[in-house]
C-alpha cells in the first residue's frame, strides 16, 4: 500500500494510499505540532509556498486548510473558480503546471471529477493534498475523523498512534448518502485497517451493495435502529433534498428511518459518540439537539482537522518534525 | 505487377483447410500458387522472401476501426491508421463513419476511399445507417452500397429508435450488407465513465450497467425475428465489441435459433477487466468499457466455442492532451491496431490453447465473410494476395513510443505480446517489413 513512485512523497491523494504505520505517524506529528506555540509552529513553513486549487467551494476545508498552512509560516494562493481566477477552458495540468512555474510546492485540490487529484500529481509532479474529489475520497477527513474519535475514546495520549488493532471491539455506523460521500469511501477503507467493524446504513439507493467491495469486513445494515444499537460511533453523513428527489426516495420517509433524533439515539445508542463531516442539515439527517449534545463531537472535528492538516503540510513539503 | 515467391512457411489457410509446409507464388497482385515445398523452385521471382520459421497467413481483416478523417486529423489520418494496421500484419480494415463530418453521403464516401488519403492497406467503409449518425433518418443505403459501402453503423452510439432499426435492418438486408451495431442504451449510461460494479463504487465514478449492452441485443435480435417472420427477409446483425456475458449469451442463443447474428470481441475486452483501470487511468477507459472477470472469461469462452465470430480492435486514436484529463471528461477509446494479434496469441492461443488456424480465421476468414469482402480472408487461388507472416514463438513487448498511430493510447505499454509480424502484403505489395 505504499504510493506508487510516480506520485511525489507526501502526496495524499486516496486513504489507501497510507499504510497503518503512515497513519500512525502523521497522528504523532499532529500530536506533535499541537503541543507547539504558535511561535515555533509558525517556523516550521517560513518561506514555503502552497496553493489551494478549488473547483468547488468548500468552506470549511478550504478554511482548514488556509489557516494550517498559514499557521505553520507557509504562504497560501488560492485559486478558485469562484473568484474565477481558474482560466476558461485550461486544463487541469496546464493549470497545475502554471501554480508550479509560480513557485507552488505542494497543491490541495478539491475537484467536482474523481479521481482529478491524480491527473494534477501525474502531470505536476507536486505532493498533492486530495482535499475532496468527486464522490471519491476525502482522505484528510477521514484522518480528522479518526483523530476526534481516537481522542474521545481513548484520550490524547491514545491518539498518538495506531496499530491494526488499536479500533478492536469499536463499531462505526455510517449512515446517509454513502453512495455520493467521499467522507464515507475514506472512513470506510481507513478504519476497518486499524480493527474498527464498519457498520454502513442507508436505503439501498443510496447504499448499493457494490459499498461492501470497500473494504473486506465492511456490512450493510439497512435497519438504524439495529445498526445504532451496536454502535460505538454514529457518524452522520449530509442528506441533499435535491438528490433524494432525483431518487424517487420521500424526504419525509427518509427522515422518519435514517434521522438521528434524541429519542433514537437515548433508546439504541446513549453513550455512542456522534460525528458529523459538516456542512450538516439540523432537521434532516441531524436533529439539532443531538448535534449541540454532549455526546456530539461535531465541533472537536473543526479543531481536529486544522491540527491533521498542519502534519499532512508538513508531511507534503518533507519538513522534518522530530516527533 | 511483378512476381512474389514466399519459400519455406508454414503455410495456414483456415478457409481451404491447410496448415502445412508450403510455398505461395503471388503474381498480378492475385495469389498465384499454393504448392508443397520445391514444387515452385524453377520459378524465376522478382522477389523472394525465405519465410523458414514463419507462419504465413491470410492478411488480417479489422471490421472496426476509427481512423479519424476526416475531421480529426490530429489525432490519426488514413494514412498512419493504416500504416499501423499494416505493422499489426493487417490488409484490410473497416472505416467507421464518426468522422467530422460524418461519413453519410456517396461523395463522403468516396473521397475517404480515394487513393489521395493514402491508405498503406485496402481500405473499406460502413457509412452511417443515419444522416449524422442522429439516429432518425436513414442514410442512402442502396447508393452508398453501389459506392462500396460494405455495411452501416452509427457506431460511437446505438441505433436507438426500435422503429428506426427495424427499417435500417430491412434497407440492410435488401442491400445484402450488415447492420454494425453498438449495443448501449444510451438512456441508461449518462454520466458513466466505466463498468458499473465494486471498483467503479470504489473510485466513485458512475458506471454502465451489463443491461444497458444487453438490452439493445436482446431488442435487435427480436427485431430480427419479426422481419424474417413478417418481411420475407434475412437481415445480418453484427454486433460490435460485446463486452458482457449476458450479451453474448442471447447472441449465443439467437444463433441456435437460426438468426443471422455475428459479433466480434476486441482485443482488451479478453486480456483486461475494470481493474485495469488502476488509479484512473484514461487509457482502460473505452466503450463499451472493461468489464469484471466474470464478463472476460465469458469473452474468451465465446472465441473458443465460436459464439464469437471475429476479433475487431475498435482502433479509437486520441490525443495526449485529450487523455491527461480528469477520467469523466476524457474521451473513450484505445488504439489496437499494433496489439491485436499479440494479444490474441498470447491470451488465446497461449494461455488457453486456441490453435493458430482459429486465430487466424477469427482474424481474417471470419471478418471477410461477416462484411462480404470478396477475393479475401483466405490463400485462394485467384483471390488477392493479402498475406502476413509472422514469427509466431516470438515474445516481445509493445512500445507504443514507436507505433505509426498518430497516437499512444494505449493500456498496453510496455505489455508482453506473442507472435511478432515480419512482414504484411497488401494485394502482392510489401506494405511493412518488421
Ligand atoms: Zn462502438
Amino acid at each position: 500500500m505504499t504510493l506508487r513512485a510516480r506520485y511525489a512523497a507526501g502526496s495524499l491523494l486516496s486513504i489507501r494510499d497510507l499504510s497503518v504505520e503512515d497513519v500512525s505517524n502523521i497522528l504523532s506529528l499532529t500530536a506533535r505540532l499541537s503541543t507547539m506555540s504558535a511561535t515555533e509552529r509558525a517556523a516550521i513553513l517560513t518561506g514555503r509556498r502552497v496553493a489551494l486549487l478549488f473547483y468547488e467551494s468548500s468552506t470549511r476545508t478550504r478554511t482548514s486548510f488556509e489557516l494550517a498552512a498559514k499557521s505553520l509560516g507557509a504562504t497560501t494562493t488560492l485559486v478558485s473558480d469562484k473568484s474565477s481566477s481558474i482560466e476558461k477552458g485550461e486544463s487541469l495540468k496546464d493549470t497545475g503546471l502554471t501554480l508550479r512555474a509560480l513557485g507552488a510546492e505542494a497543491i490541495i485540490l478539491r475537484h467536482s471529477n474523481s479521481g482529478a487529484p491524480f491527473v494534477l500529481a501525474r502531470e505536476t509532479g507536486l505532493p498533492v493534498l486530495n482535499a475532496g474529489d468527486g464522490m471519491h475520497e476525502h482522505p484528510s477527513q477521514a484522518l480528522l475523523d479518526l483523530r476526534t474519535m481516537l481522542t474521545r475514546l481513548k484520550g490524547t495520549d491514545g491518539a498518538k498512534h495506531v496499530d491494526a488493532s488499536t479500533l478492536k471491539g469499536v463499531t462505526v455506523v455510517i449512515t446517509g448518502d454513502i453512495l455520493h460521500s467521499r467522507v464515507a469511501r475514506s472512513n470506510a477503507m481507513l478504519l476497518p485497517r486499524l480493527g474498527a467493524r464498519v457498520i454502513l446504513c442507508g436505503p439501498e439507493k443510496l447504499l448499493p451493495e457494490e459499498a461492501l467491495g470497500l473494504n473486506a469486513g465492511i456490512e450493510i445494515e439497512r435497519n438504524f435502529d439495529k445498526a445504532l444499537q451496536q454502535a460505538q460511533v454514529a457518524m452522520m453523513l449530509r442528506i441533499q433534498r435535491e438528490r433524494l428527489a432525483g431518487l424517487e426516495l420521500d424526504l419525509n420517509d427518509y427522515i422518519a428511518s435514517y434521522q438521528l433524533n434524541s429519542e433514537r439515539l437515548k433508546t439504541s445508542a446513549p453513550q455512542a459518540l456522534v460525528l458529523h463531516p459538516g456542512p450538516m442539515i439540523r432537521g434532516l439527517e441531524i436533529e439539532g439537539e443531538v448535534a449541540d449534545s454532549p455526546q456530539s463531537a461535531i465541533e472537536e472535528q473543526v479543531a481536529h482537522g486544522l491540527a491533521v492538516r498542519s502534519a499532512l503540510l508538513v508531511r507534503a513539503l518533507g519538513k522534518s518534525v522530530t516527533v | 505487377m511483378s512476381d512474389l515467391l514466399i519459400l519455406n512457411g508454414r503455410l495456414i489457410d483456415p478457409a481451404n483447410g491447410i496448415d502445412g509446409e508450403r510455398d505461395l507464388l503471388v503474381r498480378d497482385g492475385r495469389v498465384a500458387a499454393v504448392e508443397a515445398p520445391g514444387a515452385l523452385k524453377n520459378i524465376a521471382a522478382a522477389e523472394t522472401i525465405d519465410a523458414t520459421g514463419q507462419v504465413v497467413a491470410p492478411g488480417l481483416i479489422d471490421v472496426h476501426v476509427h481512423l479519424r478523417e476526416p475531421g480529426q486529423t490530429y489525432k490519426e489520418t488514413i494514412a498512419t491508421g493504416t500504416a499501423a494496421a499494416a505493422a499489426g500484419g493487417f490488409t484490410s480494415v473497416i472505416a467507421m463513419p464518426n468522422t467530422v463530418p460524418v461519413n453519410d453521403t456517396v461523395a463522403k464516401l468516396e473521397w475517404m476511399l480515394d487513393a489521395a488519403r493514402r491508405s498503406a492497406v485496402k481500405l473499406f467503409a460502413m457509412p452511417a445507417a443515419t444522416l449524422g449518425s442522429m439516429g432518425v433518418t436513414l442514410t442512402d443505403f442502396e447508393a452508398l452500397r453501389a459506392a462500396g459501402a460494405v455495411g452501416f453503423t452509427d457506431d460511437g452510439k446505438p441505433v436507438l429508435e426500435d422503429h428506426v432499426m427495424r427499417a435500417a435492418l430491412v434497407a440492410a438486408a435488401r442491400a445484402e450488407v450488415p447492420i454494425s451495431q453498438h449495443a448501449e442504451d444510451t438512456r441508461l449510461t449518462g454520466g458513466c465513465s466505466m463498468n458499473a460494479g465494486q471498483v467503479a463504487f470504489r473510485l466513485g465514478l458512475r458506471g454502465m450497467t451489463v443491461e444497458a449492452e444487453a438490452r439493445i441485443v436482446e431488442r435487435d435480435i427480436r427485431l430480427l425475428r419479426e422481419i424474417e417472420a413478417t418481411e420475407g427477409l434475412r437481415p445480418h446483425l453484427h454486433v460490435q465489441h460485446v463486452s458482457t456475458a449476458r450479451a453474448m449469451e442471447a447472441i449465443r442463443a439467437a444463433k441456435r435459433e437460426g438468426l443471422h447474428v455475428t459479433c466480434e470481441v476486441a482485443p482488451h475486452h479478453f486480456t483486461l477487466t475494470d481493474e485495469a483501470i488502476g488509479d484512473y487511468d484514461t487509457h482502460a477507459k473505452m466503450n463499451p468499457p472493461l468489464r469484471v472477470e466474470a464478463d472476460r472469461a465469458a469473452m474468451v469462452a465465446s472465441l473458443l466455442d465460436g459464439t464469437a465470430d471475429c476479433i475487431a480492435t475498435d482502433h479509437a486514436p486520441h490525443a495526449a492532451h485529450e487523455k491527461e484529463q480528469e477520467f469523466e471528461r476524457a474521451p473513450n477509446g484505445i488504439t489496437g491496431l499494433e496489439t491485436s494479434l499479440g494479444l490474441a496469441l498470447r491470451v488465446l492461443h497461449r494461455e488457453q490453447g486456441l490453435s493458430l488456424s482459429r486465430i487466424i480465421a477469427l482474424m481474417s476468414a471470419a471478418p471477410a465473410a461477416i462484411a462480404g469482402l470478396a477475393g479475401r480472408g483466405s490463400l485462394s487461388m485467384g483471390h488477392f494476395a493479402d498475406v502476413v507472416l509472422f514469427d509466431a514463438g516470438s515474445e516481445w513487448r509493445y512500445d507504443a513510443a514507436k507505433t505509426l498511430s498518430r497516437s499512444r493510447n494505449t493500456p498496453f505499454d510496455g505489455a508482453e505480446m506473442l507472435g511478432k509480424v515480419r512482414a504484411t502484403i497488401c494485394e502482392g505489395r510489401v506494405v511493412y517489413r518488421g
